[in-house]
């Protein structure tokens, strides 16, 4: 009888917590989500409707924005993948004694603020950094074009804020990898190639899983990327639930946040299924 | 023509293939240096700026001085700032890391039913976009007449932390060996003995990095705690607002301190648990 009741016991404080200030302000969100102003009611005072076309109206009004996030977040996923991948796998194998110190600098930078350093990266990029001026120079950029308030600099920005939620998980999957078994490979005449295609990648697929979706969940949300480095041509979904919010049009927020997760849970699950893999958590 | 006289007289590779060869079999190091040098060219950067004698816009260079690291508090409301995140960032650590590690003892080491259930609630927080987080808790706030402030977003950093604690700490007790309690328990310890004696100190490296983990993600969070931290600034909020004006060059300064302050616990932890493992 104890036996059984110990896991529940533990479980139950954490679960009360998520279930009050998780669960509880989400199902609060879906009964915003389908209210309508009250007539002749102050901005901000909304009553319940069941108007479920707040959904297409939200969607609508905001279809650009959200195919912009989605577009953005992948992108920015598939470039931190590529940064990631060839350094998790050169700190798993190649690294020797300097793996630990090489780990800790991998994730140090992050303790600078997340907005500092993408404040940073719009001073190095911008009109007054180095970077504008010697492309110049170079004839590389023409005088009238920038690389800050453009599609480019948010998604490096992305890109490069989310790149530890990238790098850990693939380091620790990689890590586990036996190095026998890329040895037996060669032995078996698969050149560096063909090992990394049958062997190393299907090993390692549960850190670019884990971290594929780190990097792309926070980056289709995110909207201090288009804020800071971005310009008026490249808001994402983010940015319109934050100014909804702030002139108080709760149900648009709403709903908006909703088609966002749905599209982000729907994305997830296809996604895992496609990969094959379980063990995400 | 000279290309070709040349190899004949010189019995060697030719050197674009010495240098490819090379390029092919240090290509992962390469590539690993210039990640590294990507990674902290922000770094530099800020740091570099926190010497800039620039007065209340960090945005040109001005001149080097050391004014702004021996008086860290110069700008309005910066130490302020600072302090409320390290208030937060303390609670809502001390917090998530008991809720998550009870979870993860619940869910790493037992078989029970809803097991699979609860693994989903523990994932779906991760799922979830930060602003949604942010905006539906507010909401449920709003609906309790609670105002935004420091103890909403003490909660909100909670929610967001806790799962990763979960994951943090589950992954440390899935990789004990399960053999050293069975001989704690071999040897007549009872079942609080064997937790408190041999489970425990095996799993509190794993609590302590989720720990870091949690006040790292709470220290440095924004979007959430814009929405639920009312009229209470956190250092990053203290730089989203300043960014319109020009950040004040002591922002450079707390932001590299940070940066060093970390490096120094993580290097100190490792020393630490190295010279353990080695007595």
């Amino acid at each position: 009888m104890k036996k059984i009741s110990t896991p529940y016991l533990l479980l139950l404080p954490g679960f009360a917590f998520l279930f009050t200030f998780f669960i509880l302000p989400i199902v609060n969100l879906a009964q915003v989500s389908t209210q309508t102003p009250i007539e002749g009611g102050d901005t901000g005072e909304f009553k319940q409707t069941l108007r479920f076309s707040n959904y297409v109206d939200a969607f609508l009004d905001s279809r650009e924005q959200f195919g912009r996030s989605l577009v953005y977040a992948l992108v920015a996923t598939l470039i931190a993948l590529a940064i990631a991948y060839p350094l998790a796998y050169g700190l798993a194998f190649k690294a020797g004694r300097f793996k630990n110190i090489l780990l800790v600098l991998v994730v140090a930078p992050f303790f600078v603020s997340f907005l500092l350093r993408t404040v940073a990266w719009k001073q190095i990029l911008g009109e007054n950094g180095f970077v504008v001026p010697t492309l110049r120079s170079l004839g590389i950029l023409s005088e009238s074009t920038t690389i800050t308030s453009t599609a480019f600099a948010v998604i490096t920005g992305m890109a490069y804020n989310f790149l530890p939620f990238m790098t850990l998980p693939l380091y620790a999957s990689i890590d586990r990898i036996d190095p026998r078994t890329l040895e037996a490979s060669g032995d078996l005449y698969a050149n560096g190639f063909t090992t990394f295609r049958k062997v190393t990648l299907p090993l390692s697929m549960p850190g670019v899983v884990a971290g594929t979706l780190l990097t792309f969940i926070p980056a289709a949300g995110d909207y201090v990327n288009a804020e800071i480095l971005g310009g008026p041509n490249n808001t994402m979904v983010g940015n319109v639930i934050q100014s909804r919010f702030l002139v108080s049009d709760y149900p648009a927020t709403s709903s908006i946040s909703f088609i966002l997760m749905a599209a982000i849970l729907v994305i997830v699950t296809i996604y895992i299924r496609k990969a094959g893999t379980d063990e995400v958590v | 023509m000279s290309h070709k006289q040349k190899d004949a007289s010189i019995p060697t590779l030719p050197l674009k293939a010495v240098i490819s060869r090379w390029i092919g079999r240090n290509l992962i190091r390469i590539y690993m240096i210039a990640a590294f040098i990507y990674l902290f060219i922000p770094v530099a950067y800020t740091f570099a700026f926190s010497f800039n004698d620039s007065g209340k816009s960090n945005l040109v260079w001005k001149g080097f001085t050391f004014g702004n690291w021996a008086n860290p508090c110069g700008a309005p409301r910066i130490c302020e700032a600072l302090g409320n995140s390290v208030k937060i960032g303390f609670l809502s650590t001390l917090f998530a890391t008991f809720l998550g590690t009870l979870i993860a003892f619940a869910l790493g080491r037992y078989a029970f039913k809803g097991r699979s259930t609860s693994n989903l609630l523990v994932f779906l927080p991760m799922a979830t976009p930060e602003i949604v987080m942010g905006a539906s808790l507010l909401s449920l706030f709003l609906v309790f007449h609670i105002s935004p402030g420091f103890w909403p977003t003490v909660i909100a950093h909670v929610v967001f932390c806790v799962s990763f604690v979960v994951v943090t700490v589950k992954a440390r007790i899935a990789s004990l060996d399960p053999r050293l309690e069975q001989a704690a328990m071999d040897l007549y310890a009872n079942e609080f003995e064997t937790f408190r004696r041999i489970t425990l100190p095996l799993v509190a490296p794993g609590i302590a990095a989720a720990a870091l983990l949690a006040f790292s993600l709470s220290f440095d969070d924004f979007i959430i705690t814009n929405f639920n931290s009312g009229n209470v600034t956190t250092f990053p909020k203290f730089i989203y607002i300043s960014a319109l004006r020009g950040i004040p060059a002591q922002a450079n300064v707390i932001g590299s301190a940070m940066f060093f302050l970390a490096l120094a616990i993580v290097i100190v932890g490792q020393a630490v648990t190295r010279k353990r493992k080695i007595s």
